[in-house]
């Protein structure tokens, strides 16, 4: 090995707390690159895949009852692939030992061959039998919370009718990918099942027996899916169409989009962060390297290095740290994917999930990424270029700390002499001093606007949970009932109070823009579901009117005054026209709220009510339950625990969970930058604080000279870092919300507090580290020592 | 003008200025100086009158405001950045005052810094032993004595067989026995390898063992003497 890969070694090996900080951070930055690379095109891939393989549809349509000769009219439809119609309807499954029955759908399989589109993957048992009715296949996620085996049997409500079934199989299926119950959003698997049985069986139960109910249909390649939607609503219209809708609009495929964007902006945003970090710590850390190594350039130039020579040397070293902490990082990146690749596997009922990088662009993250650490360096390096030997052989002139003057006079009469060093090496050097400032100040930004987030996604919780929603049960009704049903329920045991309400799934539209979603009715000044903006205050619903949610606002560009179309996906579906009276800031979902009569007026359904929400006394809850179970009309019962416990494994798990992570490694990032300062400024000093040992200053002294500066930075820092923290906050809330939910942007205290605290404790942490150091100078061998 | 191919060195009207304006400092003002090859050469003279400047610019670490600096017949003004690097490489042996070894290397490295890439170099271990080295190889700077870290750097400039050995204040650190085993060694460089050696001082006496002796004051030359008779370094007074 050559002399200067030795020298490039041994510099390595001595600066290897801070070279391995760097790594580390740059490490980091690109595990996170190739895990969230990797995890976002091996969702897109293996979704595609399943899709394919099982042969989701394209488009669905679902309808009252047609008869299967419509399925060849579809067929001719141009553009039309495949078609295949089947059916399907709401059940409750009475679950042995449990009080509340279970929501379901069952959706049939033809009995004698397998289905052209929407197949099922059987991961256990076996297919139904062609000839048994009472076979079912049971969705595998179900299955898993509830602990069934093979063989069990099952009780299920459907259209009214009691009847049992035994388990033949366990299956997962592309358009179950994440199972919400109709009118639900956070997935449950052990609150909603699907069951999958024998075509003949289930339209008997429906009642929709040489018909179907829903009307699956794949494209061909390159087909527009909007004509062949509204030539198919046009076919379906005098059948009840509920209005077809394509695979975007399909909630599971839609929950799986929202993840795989939020990993893709994630991935965009936070791996660069890092390798900015990364990439100023390696910048202070080689001009300081080079700063003190000023007369060794100087020198090995005088010996006939060329200054290519001299500074590839130097950028060697960068190399070194950059790519040994991109390896780790993919190392680690690939490792983490894996893991993760179990975790949303597991979550997202996929039969497979493998994590995939493709080296091409594993090679691509990782040379940006080295290239993006060590261009800071490359400024240092022109200076290495540039330096003539002649220059760096000359020790450098002593700082000169004249500059500071005006303020050294005043500093005089109430300032005792370390605290005056202090002072003068800040102003002496402020570009330095704001480096560190800022370092510091974004890395607790980072951590204070992720812990923001965290407590915005709580406050969603405690605020849909506390304030909006105040009911104990929700009982939910299979079509809108007359009012009267609504209020029967105050007299089942336990009931205290009872509020119904009225949903109307329906397309919004603004001209061009559309949203596949619901106008929820309340009555006026409800109590138990309530509608509130951001600030807690109640929304109040005008006479007439919608008053829309803020992202559904900008979904549909519609202002209030204009007018919203409300094409209604129900009983005689009308279309409604009516104007917008307000938009709200709400926090979850992006409901269109309106006065439930207004709403029955307009759809010309007096008193009709689609669910209702109950106060109850818990110790009755048992008897409620069962008296519910036994009402036709109920579709599903609610527990406000069970949905709250839904949503925070929802918020807890996926891409959810990175938000633990950033904090965490925010906190690392900080530390990184406020160690890094207080050793540099040990190394610039160490001469300085020997001298000050040996003309009789004490060891508590010497520090304070060094750690004074320390102090001064990060009281400088932490003001601007709660700044930082709360404009990040307001970018990284964006970035999360969705049209399923929003994170409340207030100024939260507790977040700058703690991060503060956090940068603090790092300064304590670092500054006793290199206070060991201090103590540990050896005074002699430095002064002895030129530098 | 005819130019004497015997020396090593031809410096006419060789200038330097520092700085601009009321701030000028004028290191050399105008300097004419012939040496032949192969001779030891003393500067002597006052600190600050520009002896390091001089040194610095006929080793091609620097550059002269004006005036001309021959070496063997070619321009050190008038050559590209490249080609000066190349003439350090191929020609030149520095030492200084403070050593300036790699902190990072053992002596052996030191040495082998300069010998990788130079064209002709002698063996790495005979040049430390031509210093009296040839046992602490593997130490470290911070494990020798002021004199042996001196004489590290004096193997690392003649290890290349430079053609000239430049040394500024070389013994200016030094007690003097070490002092004087240096100047036994930079002795033993020139009779033995034949390189011009010019050595910096403010220790007169070191005048003794030179051929030629220059004396230096406020940028310009005073004085030249030769020395009829050479003194060896043992029986230099310090
Ligand atoms: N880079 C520089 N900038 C300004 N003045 C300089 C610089 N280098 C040397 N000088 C000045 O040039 C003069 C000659 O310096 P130098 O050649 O080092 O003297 P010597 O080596 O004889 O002690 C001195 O006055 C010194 O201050
Ligand atoms: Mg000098």
């Amino acid at each position: 090995m050559s002399a200067l890969n030795h020298k490039l070694l041994r510099d390595l090996w001595r600066i290897k707390g801070q070279a391995g900080a760097i790594a580390l951070v740059v490490a980091v930055g690109v595990m996170l690159l190739v895990m969230m690379a990797g995890m976002l095109s091996s969702l897109v891939e293996t979704r595609a895949a399943y899709y394919e393989r099982y042969r989701l549809a394209d488009v669905f349509a679902p309808v009252t009852r047609a008869p299967l000769s419509m399925l060849d009219r579809i067929a001719e439809i141009p553009g039309v692939a495949a078609v295949e119609g089947r059916v399907q309807g709401g059940a409750l499954i009475d679950m042995a030992g449990q009080a509340l029955p279970v929501r379901a759908s069952a959706v049939s399989l033809p009995a004698h061959r397998v289905p052209k589109l929407n197949a099922i993957y059987l991961s256990e048992g076996r297919m139904l039998s062609p000839t048994r009715t009472e076979e079912v296949i049971v969705l595998q996620s179900f299955a898993d919370a509830h602990g069934l085996r093979l063989g069990d049997e099952l009780t299920a409500t459907m259209y009214g009718a009691r009847r049992s079934f035994r388990i033949v199989g366990f299956a997962m299926a592309p358009e179950y990918l994440f199972t919400t119950a109709p009118g639900e959003f956070v997935p449950d698997s052990a609150r909603f099942a699907v069951l999958w049985m024998n075509e003949e069986a289930l339209a008997a139960a429906y009642d929709v027996e040489g018909a179907f109910n829903e009307a699956l249909i794949a494209l061909e390649r390159g087909a527009r899916v909007e004509p062949v939607m509204a030539a198919v609503d046009a076919l379906l219209d005098r059948y009840g169409s509920l209005g077809s809708y394509e695979r975007a609009d399909h909630m599971s495929d839609r929950f799986i989009s929202e993840e795989i964007e939020g990993l893709r902006a994630t991935a965009v945003v936070v791996p660069p962060i890092f390798m900015a970090v990364a990439a100023f710590l390696l910048y202070i850390v080689i001009t300081r390297l080079v700063q003190s190594e000023r007369e060794q350039i100087g020198l090995i130039k005088a010996f006939g290095y060329t200054d290519w020579e001299v500074s590839w040397h130097y950028f060697k070293m960068v190399l070194v740290i950059a790519i040994l902490g991109a390896l780790l990082g993919s190392v680690l990146g690939i490792w983490a994917g894996r893991y993760m690749a179990l975790v949303y596997q597991k979550f997202y009922h996929f039969p497979f999930l493998v994590f995939r990088v493709d080296a091409s662009s594993l090679m691509m993250g990782v040379s940006v990424s080295v290239l993006a650490a060590s261009a800071g360096s490359l400024v240092v390096l022109s200076r290495v270029f540039r330096l003539t030997p002649a220059v760096a052989m000359r020790p450098p002139a002593p700082m000169d700390f004249s500059r500071s003057g005006a303020i050294n006079e005043r500093l005089k009469n109430w300032l005792d002499q370390p605290s005056r060093m202090v002072l003068r090496r800040i102003f002496r050097n402020p570009g330095r001093i704001f480096g560190s400032v800022i370092g510091i100040a974004v890395g607790m930004g980072l951590s204070s606007a992720q812990m923001s987030v965290l407590s915005g996604f709580d406050e969603t919780l405690d605020l849909t949970f506390g304030v909006i929603d105040r009911s104990d049960v929700s009982v939910s009704f299979f079509e809108p009932m007359p009012a009267k049903t609504a209020f029967d329920l105050a007299h089942l045991p336990g009931v205290i109070e009872v509020e119904p309400t009225r949903g109307v799934s329906a397309v919004l539209r603004n001209g061009l823009h559309t949203y596949r979603g619901a106008v929820t009715g309340l009555v006026d000044q409800a109590q138990l579901n309530r509608a509130v903006n951001k600030d807690m205050s109640d929304i109040v619903l005008p006479e007439n009117g919608v008053v829309l949610a803020k992202p559904l606002a900008d979904i549909l560009q519609i202002a209030p005054g204009d007018t919203l179309v409300v094409e209604v996906l129900e009983g005689k579906r009308p279309v409604l026209e009516v104007p917008v009276a307000s938009i709200a800031e709400t926090l979850l979902g992006s409901p269109a709220f309106m006065r439930m009569d207004s709403l029955n007026r307009d759809m010309a359904e007096w008193g009709r009510v689609s669910a209702a929400y109950l106060r109850v006394d818990s110790d009755q809850l048992p008897a409620l339950y069962a008296a519910l179970k036994e009402m036709p009309s109920v579709a599903g019962v609610t527990r406000r625990e069970d949905a709250r416990a839904a949503i925070e494994t929802l918020m807890d798990s996926g891409a959810g969970s990175m938000r633990y992570v950033m904090v965490a490694i925010a906190a690392i990032i900080t530390f990184g930058i406020v160690y890094n300062a207080a050793r540099i400024a040990f190394g610039e000093q160490s001469r300085d604080l020997a001298s000050l040992r040996v003309i009789g200053f004490t060891r508590g002294e010497t520090a304070f000279v060094l750690l004074g500066e320390l102090a001064i930075v990060v009281l400088l820092a932490i003001p601007l870092g709660v700044l930082i923290g709360y404009y990040l906050f307001f970018l990284i809330a964006a970035g999360f919300s969705t049209d399923i939910y929003q994170i409340p942007t207030t100024f939260r205290p507790e977040a700058y507090g703690m991060a503060g605290a956090a940068v603090i404790a790092a300064s304590v942490l670092s500054g006793w580290l290199v206070k060991r150091d201090i103590d540990k100078v050896d005074l002699v061998a430095t002064l002895k020592t030129r530098e | 003008m005819a130019k004497d191919i015997s020396n090593i060195f031809s410096v006419h009207g060789l200038t330097k200025v520092y700085g601009e304006g009321e701030a000028a400092v004028h290191a050399l003002r105008g300097v004419d100086l012939d040496i032949p090859k192969g001779e030891i050469v003393v500067l002597l003279g006052p600190s600050g009158s520009g002896k390091s400047t001089l040194l610095n610019i006929i080793g091609g670490l620097d550059r002269a405001t004006d005036g001309e600096a021959l070496f063997e017949e070619q321009s050190l003004s008038t050559m590209s950045d490249r080609d000066l690097t190349r003439y350090r490489r191929d020609h030149v042996g520095f030492v200084f005052q403070f050593y300036n070894l790699m902190p990072s290397l053992t002596a052996r490295e030191n040495v082998e810094l300069v010998t990788e890439i130079a064209d002709d170099p002698m063996d790495v271990d005979e040049a430390l032993r031509l210093v009296g080295l040839g046992e602490r190889m593997d130490h470290f700077p911070a494990q020798m004595s002021g004199g042996e870290q001196q004489r590290v750097a004096i193997a690392r400039a003649i290890a290349k067989n430079p053609t000239v050995l430049f040394c500024d204040e070389p013994t200016g650190a030094l007690d003097s026995k070490t002092g004087r085993a240096v100047l036994h060694v930079l002795n033993d460089v020139n009779a033995k390898l034949g390189a011009t050696v010019m050595i910096v001082t403010h220790a007169a006496a070191t005048a003794a063992m030179a051929h030629r002796v220059i004396h230096f004051a406020d940028g310009a030359i005073r004085s030249v003497e030769t020395n009829e008779t050479r003194l060896s370094p043992d029986e230099i007074e310090w």
